[in-house]
């Protein structure tokens, strides 16, 4: 009975740790990480609205963007779209940015 | 240590837990779970990818021109195939069937039946600013052949009367080059230069003819001119040349597209204003959606030419328009126009709805 209640705790045990390890797994990676990705985001957040520029000075002036599409197409759009509207290759990896942040 | 090493050494240290036999059952079982929770639902990330896709647009349009109603049914498909980093393959075709009255005293309607490639051609990314087409590809003269001609894009349901000019059929089978010359924050030139062959085939119709087109484009006042150029190579050589600005205001939703065009026999203009009321509650509210339009334009014949598929006398036409974009990519188009010509003044009524469809051709990476 005893060994059967030890087993139980040990049991219960593991899964604590694997709990915090996964908690501080991903806590962790946060701390150690977070002035990085702070300054990533703004990188990435700086793209997205540079992509929202071009999109809005490109391809809103003759359609509305697409309502949703599937992040698998996003390419190819951008890529038929820098042929249509004679986008830059620069400009056109803003958009694809945009679009897929 | 990123996330995916992270996961694998979960991944594991789980199965460890599972198939170890000093294992107890309890500790076994819930390592069981946890890895099956792990199998069943991957961390997936979601990057852009290049797939085939297959879009365009499927319509219904009533036309009633001076009493005479049409009904056109339409479906325009597109598809854009990725080869590698650098080649492009895209197609628009047009399927309608176009019902209208028999004519001549007899009740009821005929129809005639319409299917033709729009643009079939292969585009090759050559550098930053260059890009090589080749195969069947919409004439660039002017905006409204390259922009506004799919059903799901334009505001009104026909084209401008002036459309013919410069570009003919619509579409030449040659080749082309055509890019962004210099993008800046202050302004963009973007160019087009095109040679075409003839072709008889009804599926694939173009004259022989060569040409191109230059645009100037400011971003922060959102002001574009542009200038069109073709010498058309056919038996009698001509040349049509056009110019064209489109301006939208910034922070507005006014739009104002204009062109004129001058061939040889014929020459003419279109200016069109679109505001979409999306100051009302934003662009997804009732009011929102509405978008009143007004096109105005004039046509002047210089001497007759029945094949080139304008009107044979001078026509001023004034265009009233009301778009309501419904959710899920539906819009409809309803117009009144007034016709002023030699021969007699008439109505224009249209209405129509519009779906636009876009989705993957084929599976994707996984």
């Amino acid at each position: 009975m005893k060994k059967r209640s030890l087993s139980w705790l040990r049991c219960m045990l593991m899964v604590a740790i694997l709990w915090m390890a996964w908690g501080w797994g991903g806590s962790g990676l946060a701390q150690s990480s977070s002035p990085r990705p702070a300054k990533k985001a703004t990188i990435q957040n700086s793209q997205a609205s540079d992509g929202a520029k071009k999109f809005e000075e490109n391809c809103s002036r003759c359609h509305n963007a697409p309502e949703g599409f599937s992040p698998r197409i996003s390419g190819t759009i951008v890529r038929h779209m820098r042929v249509r509207a004679s986008l830059s290759k620069k400009d056109s990896e803003a958009i694809l940015k945009f679009l897929n942040p | 240590m990123t996330r995916r090493h992270f996961c694998k050494r979960y991944h594991k240290l789980m199965l460890r837990l599972c198939t170890d036999s000093v294992t107890p059952p309890p500790l076994r079982l819930v390592g069981i779970l946890l890895l099956s929770t792990c199998i069943l639902y991957p961390v997936r990330r979601v990057v852009a990818q290049e797939t085939p896709l297959l879009s365009g647009g499927v319509g219904f349009f009533a036309r009633s021109n001076g009493g005479d109603s049409t009904f056109v049914p339409v479906i325009s498909p597109l598809l854009a195939a990725p080869l590698g980093n650098s080649l492009l393959i895209e197609s628009r075709a047009t399927i309608l069937e176009s019902f209208f009255p028999k004519g001549g005293g007899q009740s009821g309607y005929d129809h005639t039946h319409f299917s033709g490639a729009e643009f079939m051609q292969i585009d090759y990314l050559a550098t930053s600013h260059v890009t090589i087409v080749g195969g069947l590809f919409l004439t660039p003269f002017g905006t409204y052949n390259e922009r506004l001609s799919p059903i799901w894009i334009g505001n009104f349901q026909d084209g401008p009367i002036i459309l013919p000019i410069g570009t003919g059929t619509g579409s030449g089978l040659g080749g082309m080059v055509r890019g962004s010359a210099i993008s800046t924050e202050s302004y963009s030139v973007a160019y087009a230069a095109y040679f075409s062959a003839n072709s008889t085939n009804e599926n694939f119709p173009a004259t022989r003819s060569t040409g191109g087109r230059v645009q100037v484009y400011f971003p922060k006042l959102r002001l574009e001119f542009g200038a069109s150029y073709t010498r058309s190579l056919a038996a009698v050589e001509t040349n049509s040349s056009g110019f064209d600005v489109w301006w939208e205001p910034p922070h507005s939703e006014l739009k104002v597209r204009s062109e004129y065009a001058h061939s040889a026999h014929a020459q003419g203009y279109w200016i069109e204003m679109d505001y979409r009321l999306s100051r009302f509650g934003g662009p997804e509210s009732v009011i929102g959606r509405v978008e009143p339009l007004f096109r105005w334009q004039q046509f002047f014949r210089n001497s007759a030419d029945p094949t080139d598929g304008m009107p044979a006398t001078d026509t001023n036409r004034a265009e009233f328009g009301l778009d309501y974009r419904l959710p899920h990519e539906v819009r409809i188009l309803t117009s009144y126009g007034r016709q002023f010509t030699p021969l007699g003044d008439s109505n224009i009524w249209r209405a129509g709805i519009v779906y636009r469809f876009l989705f993957p051709a084929w599976k994707g990476k996984s």
